[in-house]
């Protein structure tokens, strides 16, 4: 009971560093990327081409997996994403759309469809005995990282000059150009952020989550569902949601195997029915 | 769109100065003018009956084109009409390619029959799901129709006593239709049924998108409020083109269980609603059309990569999406206006030129 409850809390972590870049640019750009799952599995292969074919180690494959999915987030920023914020949301679609679907094939195409495997360093794998509760190493190691990155978030939205020029940017684009932001570049770094954080989360991801050709179309609803129930005002919401999502989805699928993506969607639309903002919405946004 | 709103602006600047009673009939010439048949509706379906003839080897291809422009079009009449993007538009395809199976397979081998029921279990569905996208932004909406297509393929995947699972729904063939056409070999039978049923349905969409209540839809896509203020019943009209939508979207997965006499779990599967939405991009939305223009245009499309690209053409298909948003989706769809509006234009009098 307890274990599910752990790894419940393990992989809603890993959500909330998967689904948080998307948290900035669907929430507060108001860009409807549906292509967010395609950095984090950007991240996960460099992940996996590092330590299978170079034996590179896994502390060291992590934050490359940030920096190439951040750089990768970061071009395709300046050359495609950037003409469409002001775009209808269909087409923001469509072009989201398309680009998971060339993900997915050029992935398929250079790695195979074949779930791919990484083998963690000793020190990570294995369970170990907590106070009785059979406690997975990884997922221990998962929870330390992602709650230090999720306080981390926290602090540079909240404190730093960064965090105050994109809350600025967010709330009024125009206002924060008269004033001197140079809005373009903070939405341009916060999103290689963003994505960069995603590839971070596909590395770690592909133990827990495995990796295929079609990580970004099946996790997509995660991600929305963690930014659509979470809301975009805060970073606390979105990480409760996805914190929810994991311990809900974890149990779903050990006690109710049948029926438990069933439940996850149901309450999914429930949720947006009575909250269309977010569970934790500030009210009159 | 330009055209219609135009049109419109038009029209309503006219009949302030006017009696209601001149008023009134300037309205009704207005709406008859936007529903006349245009000279390329007549040539789109005389060259649809005319590939019967011309290409007899074709048949199977005709009729996957006849079939995804039935779902397109249906997907236009809440797309390019009510303006709501919907990301789970397979979930009535999909549930009418079931029942339809299910209803060759139990009950009736009438394909008439399946065609019907199919309809009307996914407008039934379409009924009960639209009360889902009123509230909430287009992304909300986007979220509930995306799960609600996620939820049914999941269903389907889960039943598997009813529907087969992963393994798909066979072993029932369809019979003849109105127990005088025997379905052939080479499909030829199967291509005139879908687009006898093509041509059906898009006419009734027709007459429903180009009457006020058409209208009342594009009033409410251009702003929901505004709508209200001017008494349209938004929410309602939603609920009803919603639900008419999804009939269609039924029959047409029907369609392709009969013509295929199988169901597999694919026709809920997320790529069949992105399909769906590329060929009206394609096409172009709000002039119902679109749907059967993209139609063709993305079956020898897809037909032709997946001859150059078996395993790979959905990298191309990504593509091609990419292209056409960033190119400008409204550039590519206005081809349509350049057509000759019908053959003589002298009846309404004079008639601006539609593009500004």
């Amino acid at each position: 009971m307890l274990t599910i409850l752990f790894d419940g809390v393990a992989y809603g972590m890993l959500l909330f560093i998967l689904a948080c870049g998307l948290t900035v640019t669907l929430g507060l750009m108001n860009f409807i990327n549906l292509a967010h799952g395609a950095f984090a599995m950007a991240g996960g292969y460099v992940t996996v081409i590092m330590m299978n074919r170079y034996g590179i180690s896994f502390y060291w494959c992590l934050p490359a997996a940030f920096i190439v999915a951040a750089v990768i987030g970061l071009i395709l920023e300046r050359t495609l994403y950037r003409w469409l914020y002001q775009a209808p949301h269909l087409d923001q679609v469509l072009f989201s759309i398309g680009l998971v679907f060339m993900a997915i094939a050029a992935t398929d195409y250079f790695m195979g469809g074949q779930q791919q495997l990484i083998n963690l360093p000793p020190e990570l794998s294995g369970r170990m005995d907590v106070f009785g509760v059979g406690v997975g190493r990884y997922r221990l190691f998962t929870i330390i990282l992602c709650a230090v990155l999720a306080v981390a978030l926290q602090l540079i939205l909240s404190k730093t000059r960064f965090g105050s020029r994109l809350r600025a940017a967010v709330d009024d684009r125009r206002v924060a150009m008269g004033l001197g932001i140079n809005v373009p570049v903070v939405f341009a770094l916060t999103f290689a952020f963003g994505s960069g954080l995603a590839g971070l989360g596909g590395a770690m991801g592909a133990e827990i989550l495995g990796l295929d050709p079609n990580f970004p179309l099946k996790f997509m609803i995660y991600f929305l569902i963690v930014v659509s129930v979470g809301g975009t005002s805060t970073v606390s919401g979105p990480f409760l949601a996805a914190l929810l999502l994991g311990i809900a989805d974890v149990a779903g699928k050990y006690y109710v195997p049948a029926i438990g993506p069933f439940i996850i969607y149901a309450l999914m639309i429930i949720m947006l029915i009575v909250r269309p903002n977010g569970l934790f919405a500030r009210g009159g946004r | 769109m330009t055209a219609v709103q135009q049109e419109t602006t038009q029209g309503s600047n006219v009949t302030a100065n006017l009696s209601t009673a001149s008023a009134a009939s300037r309205a009704a010439r207005l709406m008859k003018r936007r529903s006349r048949i245009r000279f390329f509706e007549i040539v789109v379906w005389v060259a649809a009956i005319a590939a019967y003839f011309v290409l007899p080897s074709k048949m199977l291809i005709l009729t996957e084109i006849a079939i995804l422009a039935l779902f397109a079009v249906s997907l236009d009449l809440v797309l390019g009409f009510a303006g709501i993007v919907s990301l789970g538009h397979a979930a009535f395809f999909g549930l009418g390619a079931y029942v339809a199976g299910l209803v060759a397979l139990y009950y009736v081998a009438e394909p008439v029959v399946g065609l019907i029921v199919a309809g009307i279990a996914a407008g039934i569905l379409g009924l009960l799901t639209s009360f889902l996208i009123l509230r909430g932004s287009d992304l909300t909406r986007l979220m509930t129709t995306l799960g609600i297509g996620l939820m049914m393929a999941e269903v389907a995947n889960q039943m598997a006593w009813l529907t087969g699972g992963a393994d798909g729904l066979s072993g029932f063939s369809p019979g003849a239709i109105l127990g005088l056409f025997e379905f052939d070999l080479f499909g030829k039978v199967g291509y005139l049924y879908c687009l006898a049923v093509l041509f059906i349905g898009t006419m009734i969409m027709r007459r429903i998108a180009f009457s006020p209540f058409g209208l009342s839809l594009k009033a409410i896509k251009g702003n929901a409020m505004r709508a209200g203020m001017i008494a349209v019943p938004a929410r309602k009209r939603i609920v009803i083109v919603y639900t008419i939508a999804a009939v269609f979207a039924g029959m047409a997965g029907a369609l392709l269980t009969q013509t295929t006499a199988f169901v597999s779990p694919d026709v809920l599967a997320f790529h069949r609603s992105a399909d769906v939405l590329l060929v009206l991009v394609i096409g172009g939305t709000g002039y119902l059309y679109g749907g059967l223009f993209g139609a063709i245009l993305f079956t020898l499309v897809k037909d032709w990569l997946s001859v150059i690209t078996p395993q790979y053409w959905m990298f191309y298909i990504g593509l091609l999406l990419v292209i056409l948003v960033l190119i400008g989706r409204d550039r590519l769809a206005r081809w349509v206006e350049y057509l000759p509006e019908r053959f003589s234009k002298k009846e309404d009098g004079p008639q601006k030129e539609s593009r500004p």
